[in-house]
């Protein structure tokens, strides 16, 4: 068990830094240094900056040394919170995220939830009833479910919504709550609007997971250990439920580890197309008008919100799993 | 195990055939394989299929509707027209506005004459397979209505299939260069090579890709041509498609190197080259296509996602993505809805290209 | 003798998968008495698992029970027909585990890795009898130490993967024998055990089924332990039986070529488990491609061409409770090996 801890939480500290790389080279990759970008983009607004202050602001970062020395500079200063300046809104990049980061998650917990909530039954459904009709139904509908794209979906759902329903599926909030302080009110009214993202969020994911859980448990089906269940005289029903789907809850437990980034990726897009206000538009928003310092801090983000993420539901597993428990796998 | 001559001549005769036997079981599969090739017929022959020149742009044509073809005539003979442009002023408003005027049919013609381009990218010519006779569909013909711009939305759709279609294909050669490479490498190599190389795998999917792509995309310079930036979105997305790919051909050299009919075969006395090319190769193959078909949906929407937020190909390019970005808001939705059509190919396409890839799968390795 | 407990009569069990069907069982018949035990012998892939399944009414799909009776003397004394009985009934279920017990070939995987021994043991005991958690837990533990797992109390709470493969094998009979079954078919119990663990678990089974008064079916590929186990064999071979009778007339006078061979095979009852059989020729036939006529004549080292491999043999007696069915001893001028 503490070997299986050690190499998650190797592994999980090595993504990280990874992620902090990749982050790096983007933020490095557009032509000229972002405080060009800054100066340029602040001239534009008016606000002239000095050649001084553009100086200090590369030595901060400094700019006028190695990659290396850049990189462990910015990285010094992500890691203790300083994502510097957003070039575009004038404010620090944190602020301008700001609630944005938790709705970002709210909406990735709630299409995993949601996620495994159908994906489960309909998929032991699938296994179980191999070549039904529910079955067949299920499987195509899995099909349509992973062919397609996220943002096409969402905007499908959105002109559905206006042309038929006559009602505007897109944002978070009702007009009246957008800008309010956070109250009762307002956290009923953004209940009311989550689910329309998050089942738009939760379909491809599901269609994916419906087909892992009925191959496992096809698999475990054929399992001695399920016809000696059966042989004492268990319901077919009490055999199910509890050997086999036990079994295969494991590897369908973690597909976490897929299942989050692709969740996250997915909440970027349709928040794009619904208007969510998630980090989504802000990073897109950012990219386009180069607001670099934004853009990979959001990134950035998002990748290690996700390492943690399957960290934490990589821990969970073991601790479920008798035979991690137990030092038996590794 | 004793092999008996029987059984091994089965073994060696029909590999090849035996995935062919269990890939027609799958009808959809089948039906599926059909459509892809479709696709890429129209890809190849697009510029025939158009009849407008795609970025003839005009105001006065801005967001027609689709206009449907009039396959009789009045005396009810087979004679399909459509009707030409006429602009007339609204008696109200006094505002000009173009609207197809049944007073002015046009006969629709097969083999028309239209603007020019080269046929395969060689022949020039003017060949479309559908126009008027007068040379002008730009006025008359409207099968999927126009955009904004009054550029002719079918027309558009059939070049962007070839650009999205393309795309998946060199993104999934790409893709396929780095997975064989890296996936053989850990397969041939195994120990610390295998290792390494499954480690990078493992991190590059716990990443979420979208907001990767989004910031590599972000950082092709706006002064680069549409060729530059359709070879870097390419690159971007198989760059991080690969990791699939990789863990296929592993697992396929690994087991091929276990797997029982190649120890059938040894026993049975079978030459090197002949287990290679009789066996592993067929099955190889297989493995691999079937992994490049379910790879190159994936490949498609990546594109087709960045181009819609306005990361991927850029207008004067014209993808699916790029038409998708048209349909964005919903204002323009609910004027001009008929520009969603354009998810109606992705669809089909993702669709038939799962299908196939998924019927190969099991034809290759029913038990895999 | 007493009465049978359990009765086959002429039983067919065939899988229908789409290239074709396999029929796994094709006619066998036997009686089975309380105290005795049945030794099924036969190469892998003959039918054994599968006659055994057909009792118990767990032959998945594609296969089937086509036709044929399994009359089993209740513990009521009432005799019903299983394979008549709907698959997935109470009655049938009343049958699995508490009348009829079974135990399997792999010790590994036919225990849950992610329950413990106790909850599945447990389990099977409040299955079949009226008693509270308390109880059936004492019922549990006295069932792990009647199958001689030491320090049953603590074993209780193990998972299967922890203990021992020879141990795994106890805790199974401890789970077959949790319903208080009067039948207990072993399916290969020691296949995959080592020499010495092997012969613990005949020891285990003989003592429990003096006990017990146990009717016993031993299904096995291996003569030496048909020799050591068994009262009465039934000999299979693709499906059909080719020869039954009593355990002495089966050693000592063999009649069809088959047993014949399976009985030059045995080295020692001490052989490596799972040894060829070093005398007999070629292998069993695909399931497909099974051979017309009698489905041994292909490997036959006697075989009349001409009869054999056109004509099915009918099983003829030869003997007090022993029969055949081989042309060897149907036809007049056939000369039968001493
Ligand atoms: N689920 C199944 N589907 C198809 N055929 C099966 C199935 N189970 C067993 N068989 C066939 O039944 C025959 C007998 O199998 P089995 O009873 O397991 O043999 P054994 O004598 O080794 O126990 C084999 O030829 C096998 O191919
Ligand atoms: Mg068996």
């Amino acid at each position: 068990m503490l070997a299986y801890l050690i190499r998650r939480l190797a592994l999980a500290a090595v993504t990280t830094w990874a992620i902090t790389v990749v982050t790096f080279i983007i933020l490095q990759l557009p032509p000229g240094d972002f405080v060009d970008a800054y100066v340029a983009q602040a001239s534009a607004l008016g606000t002239a900056i000095s050649a001084a202050e553009a100086t200090a602001l590369r030595h901060a970062y400094g700019l006028d040394q190695s990659l290396w020395v850049q990189y462990f500079k910015w990285l010094n200063l992500v890691v203790h919170g300083q994502f510097g300046q957003s070039f575009e809104y004038g404010r620090p990049v944190t602020e301008v995220i700001g609630d944005r980061l938790w709705l970002t998650i709210l909406l990735s917990i709630g299409a995993i939830i949601v996620t495994w909530g159908l994906a489960l039954p309909i998929g032991i459904y699938s296994a179980v009833r191999q070549y039904s009709w529910g079955d067949t139904i299920f499987t195509f509908l899995g099909f349509v479910g992973l062919a397609v794209p996220n943002f096409l979906l969402a905007l499908i759902v959105m002109y559905v919504g206006l042309r038929l329903l006559n009602m505007n599926v897109g944002g978070l909030f009702s007009a009246d709550y957008q800008l309010a302080a956070w109250s009762w009110a307002k956290l009923w009214d953004l209940c009311k609007h989550l689910p329309v993202p998050i089942l738009i969020l939760a379909l491809a994911g599901t269609a994916q997971l419906v087909r892992i859980m009925r191959a496992n448990l096809l698999d475990e089906l054929r399992r001695p250990y399920v016809v000696t269940a059966r042989a004492r005289g268990l319901s077919e029903r009490r055999v199910i439920l509890k050997y086999p789907v036990r079994a295969a809850l494991n590897p369908f437990a973690s597909t976490i580890g897929y299942l989050l980034p692709y969740t996250v990726s997915g909440s970027v897009i349709i928040s794009v197309v619904l208007s969510l206000p998630t980090v989504g538009p802000l990073l897109l928003h950012s990219l386009l008008s180069q607001d670099m310092l934004l853009g990979s801090t959001i990134i950035l983000m998002l990748g290690v919100l996700t390492v943690l993420g399957t960290l934490l539901s990589d821990l969970l597993l073991m601790w479920i799993d008798p035979r991690i428990r137990l030092g038996q796998l590794r | 195990m004793i092999v008996t001559d029987a059984e091994s001549r089965v073994a060696v005769a029909t590999q090849r055939q035996l995935i062919w036997w269990r890939f027609r079981k799958h009808r959809l599969a089948l039906v599926s394989a059909v459509i892809v090739v479709g696709f890429y017929v129209i890809a190849i022959f697009a510029d025939t299929l158009a009849y407008t020149e795609p970025f003839d742009t005009q105001a006065a044509r801005s967001y027609i509707p689709p206009q449907p073809i009039h396959w009789f005539d009045a005396d009810g003979h087979f004679h399909p027209t459509v009707y030409a442009l006429k602009g007339r002023r609204d008696p109200r408003t006094f505002k000009l506005a173009y609207l197809p005027d049944p007073a002015e049919p046009r006969d629709l013609i097969l083999f028309a004459r239209g603007y020019e381009y080269r046929l395969l990218g060689l022949i020039p010519t003017e060949i479309h397979l559908l126009g008027v006779p007068d040379g002008r569909p730009q006025d008359a013909l409207f099968l999927l209505g126009t955009d904004q711009m009054g550029r002719d939305v079918f027309s558009r759709l059939v070049l962007a299939t070839r650009t999205s279609l393309s795309i998946g294909l060199v993104g999934v050669t790409l893709s396929l260069v780095l997975g064989v490479l890296l996936g053989g490498l850990s397969g041939l190599y195994g120990g610390w090579t295998d290792t390494v190389i499954q480690r990078v795998i493992e991190i590059l999917r716990s990443i979420p890709t979208i907001p990767l792509w989004m910031g590599l995309a972000a950082a092709v310079p706006a002064s680069w041509s549409p060729q530059q930036v359709y070879f870097a979105i390419t690159l971007i997305i198989s760059l991080i498609g690969w990791t699939e790919l990789a863990r296929v051909v592993r697992g396929r050299f690994l087991s091929l190197r276990e797997e029982d009919f190649i120890t059938a075969a040894e026993l049975a006395g079978a030459s090197r080259m002949r287990i290679i090319f009789k066996h592993m190769v067929p099955s190889f193959l297989s493995h691999i296509i079937a992994a490049v078909s379910l790879a190159l949906p994936a490949m498609i929407i990546s594109e087709t996602t960045l181009s819609f937020l306005g990361l991927g190909l850029r207008p004067p390019a014209i993808s699916w993505g790029v038409l998708l970005q048209d349909a964005q808001n919903l204002q323009t939705l609910g004027l001009a809805p008929w520009l969603l059509v354009v998810a109606l190919p992705v669809i089909v396409v993702i669709l038939a290209f799962n299908f196939l890839g998924d019927g190969l799968r099991d034809a290759a390795d029913p038990y895999g | 003798m007493a009465d049978p407990i359990l009765q086959v009569r002429d039983l067919h069990t065939h899988f229908f998968a789409d290239e074709g069907v396999v029929r796994a069982v094709d006619g066998v018949s036997f009686d089975l008495f309380p105290g005795r035990t049945l030794g099924i012998v036969g190469e892998s892939g003959c039918g054994k698992s599968v006659t055994a399944r057909s009792i118990l009414r767990i032959v998945e799909r594609p296969g089937r029970i086509v036709s044929g009776e399994i009359l089993l003397r209740r513990q009521t004394g009432a005799v019903v027909d299983v394979a008549r009985l709907p698959v997935d009934g109470p009655e049938v279920r009343a049958i699995r585990g508490g009348d009829i017990g079974l135990v399997f070939q792999e010790p590994m995987s036919a225990l849950s890795a992610f329950h413990t021994i106790g909850n599945q043991l447990i389990e099977a005991v409040r299955l079949h009898a009226r008693l509270n958690r308390k109880r059936a837990r004492e019922r549990a533990i006295e069932l792990l130490a009647m199958a001689g797992i030491p320090r049953p109390a603590d074993r209780i709470d193990a998972y299967s993967f922890e203990l021992s493969g020879g141990l795994r094998q106890r805790v199974m009979i401890a789970l077959a024998l949790a319903g208080e079954p009067r039948v207990l078919i072993a399916d290969e119990p020691t296949t995959a055990l080592d020499v010495t663990t092997q012969a613990q678990i005949l020891t285990l089974m003989r003592r429990l089924q003096q006990q017990r008064d146990l009717a016993v079916i031993l299904i096995t590929h291996d003569m030496g332990v048909i020799a050591e186990m068994a009262d009465d064999v039934v000999v299979m071979y693709l499906g059909k039986e080719v020869e039954k009778g009593p355990v002495d007339a089966i050693f000592h006078a063999p009649r069809h070529p088959y047993t014949r061979s399976l009985l030059r095979s045995i080295p020692s009852v001490l052989a490596r488990p799972r040894s060829r059989l070093a005398t007999l020729s070629g292998s069993i036939p695909h399931p497909f491609a099974r051979p017309g006529g009698c489905p041994f004549h292909p490997r036959c080292p006697d075989k009349l061409t001409g009869l054999c491999d056109t004509t099915v043999p009918a099983e003829v007696v030869i003997g007090e409770d022993h029969a055949t069915a081989c042309h060897l001893y149907t036809t007049q001028d056939a000369k039968v090996p001493a």
